[in-house]
């Protein structure tokens, strides 16, 4: 058993299918991380991510895989869940070792895990599309603060991009400390310091003056279109999970 | 802004319009080119009320006063509630607004009748009218026909609208009659075919010249309300089925009856809201549009009712077991869709998979189906199946004994907590 150690991007992974086949490696494990000499009976070895490696590995990929399954194989290691780049590493092995196309081989162990990753990702995309809520700032820029399981900041741009044209929106991911910054014509990355934002003195002031009232307005509608009779907690709960609610503005 | 007031209309009018279940923002196609505001594509859902119903769009009446007296609607001429009335440029305001921080998809709008059918609609026009035209508004408008509109209303709100509706009220004509004698059943339907013909004649346009304007792009709705009056399950479902035959129409919504009015020809007031039968309701509407089912396979004479213990997909079969067992590896996808507890996505799925090697049980959970329900109907790559002499009651029973038990696991967990 080898364990490879990699840096985290999809070039690195790609590198790291590279030498797989360059050492006819079989049984292999890649985490991701600082590469340190420990694991007694293991061999561990480091990936030096090297762009034309992974750009051989990306043609080869191109041609056995349609663009959009190359795509979410992209998307899956991106979303950066825990330990699932050894799945994407067995399909990427499968497609090779095939003599088809296999990525609707559902019967497969790592064509179906991917599909599931794929399907946990967009759900966790879809949700923060629907559960993004804007502040309105002083300077009419809107700001939402999110925190995704998954790492999907950068699979929103589109969307919020075409939605809001015409005003200027941070979104900002808390627990990865960046955020999509859109200023009316294209979206860059920004990282923000907080320290002066957490102070209650500036918070009261950096919001709009109507800001308040709408949001009072939708706490006021969400709460009457609620059918009491028909309540149904479970239900509620499995649409809008807890770990959400701190940034609902309905919910607060 | 008066904002007390605007609080105040805005709880008023969004209560009254919480009985409108159809939620739909998606079936358009706006995009926003324009660099305005919005665009509108595949739905979504921005929160779910406590009673787990999903908030879409900003969903409220331009007023609760109405010159009609519907025994089942709170906004009727004769319940003494308060009234209140949005200005056009109110609900603009909120509309924008909410969308923009990302509460909503966009607006749905209904009313109640003041004064007559076209000065009520032609309120909710200008509304929709002035989103587009004046503030770029490229988000969802979802605008209730008044039945009684003239075509020229029709006309313009198909133009500024994406989805646009009339409810039927109650499935039946007789049912009408008996709970709003105000209203008459040709009133609704006649704006629903001018309608049909009217999307049919702007699609064909459509496709000759590029730039003809959008028309309803999302199509029309309409929404029965179950359980107020005695009609079956069979009626309300030919009915809908006539409907969507009939009139192309996109989708029939079934509201399960809330009694919220004394009257002596509704439902008691603590009579329970019939949810199942809601739910198996829209099962039923699922079939039939895209499961391939005729409306007649799922109630007929001999079945006039949806069983409320299983879903229809189950009743089917376990009434027509001579189908069965089906083999998920060489049969149609027609079929494999008529299994109970294979769903669209898994039955394409298995279609796919089956290319690349036969599948058994294992692979077939993976991919999704529900083997507990699914197991009784088919055959795949396995030895562990044994067609038992099963009657389609000794079916059910199982099925039900199975998911009876998850019930009481479930509750015993719940009872360690304390």
């Amino acid at each position: 058993m080898y364990t490879l150690v990699y840096d985290g991007t999809f070039e690195g992974l790609l590198t790291a299918v590279f030498e797989i086949y360059e050492r006819k490696l079989f049984h292999v494990k890649l985490i991701k991380g600082e590469w340190r000499a420990s694991a007694l009976f293991e061999e561990v070895l480091q990936i030096i991510t090297d762009e034309n490696r992974a750009n051989r590995v990306l043609r080869g990929l191109r041609k056995r895989l349609s663009a959009a399954c190359v795509q979410r194989l992209y998307i899956a290691q991106m979303a950066e869940m825990e330990n699932e780049e050894n799945a994407i590493v067995g399909f990427i092995r499968y497609a090779f070792d095939a003599d088809r196309n296999i990525e609707e081989d559902y019967g497969n162990k790592y064509v179906m895990r991917i599909s599931e990753i794929i399907k946990m990702v967009r759900r966790e995309k879809h949700r923060m599309e629907a559960f993004v809520r804007f502040q309105k700032l002083k300077d009419e820029t809107f700001y939402a603060a999110i925190e995704p399981d998954f790492n999907v900041l950068p699979l929103l741009i589109r969307h919020f991009k075409d939605r809001y044209a015409d005003q200027k929106w941070i979104i900002y991911d808390i627990k990865r400390g960046y955020g999509l910054y859109y200023n009316l014509h294209d979206t860059q990355y920004i990282s923000l310091d907080f320290s002066e934002v957490n102070n209650p003195a500036n918070t009261i002031t950096v919001f709009s003056d109507d800001e308040s009232i709408y949001q009072h307005l939708w706490k006021n509608y969400f709460a009457s279109v609620n059918i009491i009779s028909r309540k149904n907690t479970r239900l509620h709960l499995r649409h809008v999970p807890r770990r959400y609610w701190k940034h609902l503005t309905e919910k607060i | 802004m008066d904002a007390e007031r605007i609080t105040e209309k805005l709880n008023i009018l969004a209560d009254a319009a919480k009985y409108d279940v159809s939620c739909a923002s998606s079936g358009s196609k706006r995009k926003n080119e324009n660099k305005g505001l919005g665009n509108t594509s595949n739905g979504i859902c921005h929160s779910y009320t406590e009673d787990g119903r999903c908030v879409s769009l900003l969903k409220i009446l331009l007023t609760n006063h109405c010159i009609f007296d519907c025994a089942y609607c709170v906004s009727r001429k004769n319940n003494d509630i308060k009234r209140a009335a949005f200005t056009v440029q109110e609900v603009v305001d909120l509309t924008i607004n909410f969308y923009r921080r990302n509460y909503i998809e966009g607006l749905f709008l209904s009313s109640g009748i003041f004064k007559d059918a076209d000065y009520t609609m032609e309120r909710l026009v200008k509304i929709a009218k002035k989103l587009r035209t004046e503030h770029n508004f490229n988000g969802y408008i979802h605008l209730k026909s008044i039945p009684g509109a003239s075509d020229e209303l029709m006309r313009e709100a198909g133009l500024y609208a994406d989805r646009l509706s009339v409810n039927l009220e109650m499935p039946t004509e007789a049912g009408l009659k008996l709970l709003a004698p105000d209203k008459n059943r040709q009133d609704m339907i006649s704006p629903m075919s001018f309608l049909k013909k009217e999307i049919i004649q702007r699609t064909e346009e459509k496709k000759l010249f590029k730039n003809a304007p959008m028309f309803a792009p999302a199509g029309q709705s309409t929404q029965v309300i179950i359980g107020a009056t005695p009609e079956s399950d069979q009626q309300v479902l030919q009915s809908a089925n006539y409907f969507y035959k009939n009139f192309n129409l996109k989708r029939v919504y079934y509201s399960g009856y809330v009694p919220v009015l004394i009257d002596k020809r509704l439902p008691a007031l603590n009579t329970a809201v019939p949810m199942v039968r809601e739910n198996r309701l829209y099962q039923a509407d699922w079939l039939m549009r895209f499961y391939g089912f005729h409306v007649n396979e799922i109630v007929n004479q001999q079945q006039p009712l949806l069983d409320l213990d299983i879903d229809p997909k189950l009743g089917w079969a376990i009434r027509n077991m001579q189908v069965f067992p089906i083999d998920v590896n060489k049969a149609d996808l027609q079929l494999i869709l008529r299994v109970p507890g294979i769903g669209l996505l898994s039955a394409q799925k298995i279609i796919s998979a089956r290319k690349f090697a036969q599948l058994s049980w294992e692979q077939l959970k993976k991919i999704g189906v529900a083997i507990n329900r699914a197991r009784y109907f088919i055959i795949c790559k396995s030895n562990e199946f044994e067609r038992r002499d099963l009657t389609g009651n000794n079916i059910k029973q199982f099925i039900l004994a199975e998911s009876k038990s998850k019930y009481i696991k479930n509750t015993q967990t719940q009872l360690n907590l304390f």
